[in-house]
């Protein structure tokens, strides 16, 4: 049995574990996540970032604990009405996962003619302006993606996820790899996505400098193997100026970007 | 938090457990297909490129191989004919074991090896690169979009491969017998006639059926259950066809029991 989701939450993880074989990943996460807000998840490689993200969309399924999605148990959904859901949902892949057998404009239509709302010419007309939306000139829309650079991948796969008009924006590392021009066009245009409507957002990064720009909260993880007994695998919970005030030292050194002891437990692992 | 397996009991208990485990996973994913085959049908965009690899790209590869094998089992089997002076009956023997076993056992290892290993790769790409993800996120369940026309094109394509397979295998071995071994080519064609009935024609074809399901599905899920990296999805083509060509011979054995069983009256009739 479950506790109901607070009026105002949109996303909630209760109790949630995930294993990989015999490699566990997470364990006992509750988060909710209320409407319109932008929460940054932060935390070393490995801890378990991009698996929570997959969790909240319902690609993966979690070991223990319940995922829910405005109300619903996404365990409990048919495939049928998981992929109903999941329209509601817009992602933003490490790798953009763009479609590379399709042009850049049947990526960012595949999501609009999968939903069957919109006639070709609309859907011409709404890519055209998704792309315009990203800083993409429409010229572009012909082009297969292993014809673009790293950032317009990142763009068409940000147009690609908005032109669903989606409840709730995932961003998995959104700005990695990208050039510092790059990746704070990227921030820009998650600023401007919130700004337009009032999406749920929730951006997975190691980049403090995105955290700055986008979080009004902070969720910081910490790697299962590396937790003192009894530990949450919750590191930190707040928001920004909260975390620079945080007495816990890794926190700190997260938000610093200091090795500390670190290279001394990696070489004697 | 599970120990790893410390002794070879708990290794051959750990391996038995993977297997019985990777089985189940097997299973569920053909049923869920199944449902989704049943449920809702795909669209002609996503089928038609499937029914092109898997039929018009098999046929030069399965034409060749299907006269070859035709051509060499009339090579291995003219001398014993010609010592007991049978050799008139080579059209029979021959005809027969293409259309009830070499020819669809033939086609469907062929398109094991030429389509299933290729689909296994593609797809496991897919998944490395996320595109699957991306797929279900977008209103396309995976399952839907890139596994049932593919397996829907191995199961309808399979069975018209097997008869091109027989058809070039029947060639291959009368040319073989009459041009080259001087055999008399109207006893050659009657007692093939004579022989060789239509549910040996069926019979071969209704095994085709299971290859090809069996081939599609497999296929399909070594690519989506690939390990990240090169190798990871290198390693997935090479399972397809492994596990295809292990079930092919598996549902070979038991189809056979069954299907000869079912049609004994046409089996006594030939031996």
């Amino acid at each position: 049995m479950t506790a109901p989701l607070s009026n105002s939450a949109i996303l909630a993880l209760q109790g949630v574990a995930i294993d990989f074989g015999a490699q566990p990943v997470l364990r006992q996460i509750s988060v909710e996540i209320p409407r319109a807000q932008t929460v940054v998840i932060v935390g070393e490689s490995g801890c378990g970032k991009t698996v929570l993200l997959k969790l909240l969309i319902g690609l993966l399924h979690p070991t223990a604990g319940t995922v829910r999605f405005d109300n619903a148990d996404l365990a409990q959904l048919s495939d049928r009405q998981l992929t109903q859901q999941r329209l509601r949902f817009g992602f933003l892949f490490q790798g953009a996962a763009l479609f590379d057998s399709l042009t850049v404009f049947d990526n960012v239509a595949f999501g609009m003619r999968a939903q069957r709302k919109h006639s070709e010419t609309e859907i011409r007309d709404l890519v055209r302006g998704q792309l315009h939306e990203v800083g993409l000139p429409a010229s572009v829309q012909d082009r297969k993606p292993a014809e673009l650079s790293g950032g317009m991948k990142k763009r068409v796969g940000l147009a690609r996820a908005l032109a669903l008009q989606p409840e709730v924006m995932l961003y998995d590392e959104p700005t990695t790899g990208l050039d510092p021009i790059m990746t704070d066009v990227i921030n820009e245009l998650i600023l401007r996505t919130r700004q337009k409507s009032p999406v749920t957002s929730v951006v997975v990064t190691h980049e403090m400098k995105t955290v700055r720009k986008v979080a009004e909260r902070v969720i910081m993880l910490h790697p299962l193997a590396r937790l003192r007994p009894g530990e949450s695998q919750i590191l930190f919970d707040g928001s920004l100026d909260e975390m620079d005030d945080c007495a816990d030292a890794r926190v700190r050194q997260f938000v610093l970007g200091q090795a500390g002891d670190r290279l001394q437990e990696l070489a004697s692992a | 938090m599970a120990n790893a397996p410390s002794g070879p009991i708990e290794g051959v208990g750990a391996t038995v457990y993977r297997s019985v485990a990777g089985l189940g996973d097997f299973f569920l994913f053909a049923a869920r297909t199944f449902v989704w085959l049943f449920t809702r049908r795909p669209a002609p965009h996503t089928l038609l490129p499937s029914l092109y690899l898997v039929g018009v790209r098999s046929v030069p590869v399965i034409a060749l191989t299907g006269t070859f094998i035709g051509m060499v089992m009339a090579v291995q089997t003219y001398h014993q004919f010609k010592k007991i002076g049978v050799e008139s009956r080579l059209g029979a023997m021959i005809d027969i074991t293409i259309v009830r076993e070499l020819g669809p056992v033939l086609a469907a290892t062929m398109l094991a090896g030429r389509i299933g290993s290729a689909m296994a790769a593609e797809l496991g790409t897919m998944k490395v690169t996320e595109q699957v993800d991306a797929l279900a996120c977008l209103g396309a369940p995976p399952l839907h979009y890139l596994v049932v026309p593919r397996v829907l094109a191995c199961t309808l394509l399979i069975p018209l491969l097997t008869i091109l397979a027989d058809f070039m295998g029947i060639v291959g071995g009368a040319v073989m017998c009459t041009h080259v071994f001087g055999v008399e080519a109207h006893s050659y064609w009657s007692f093939a006639q004579e022989y060789v009935r239509t549910w040996d024609v069926m019979m071969g074809l209704i095994k085709a059926v299971f290859f090809g399901v069996a081939i599609g599905l497999i296929s399909c899920y070594c690519g989506l259950n690939s390990r990240a990296g090169a190798e990871g999805v290198g390693q997935a083509a090479t399972e397809a066809f492994v596990a295809s060509f292990v079930a092919i011979l598996v549902l070979d054995l038991f189809l056979s029991l069954i299907l000869l069983r079912f049609f004994a009256q046409s089996a006594r009739s030939f031996l």
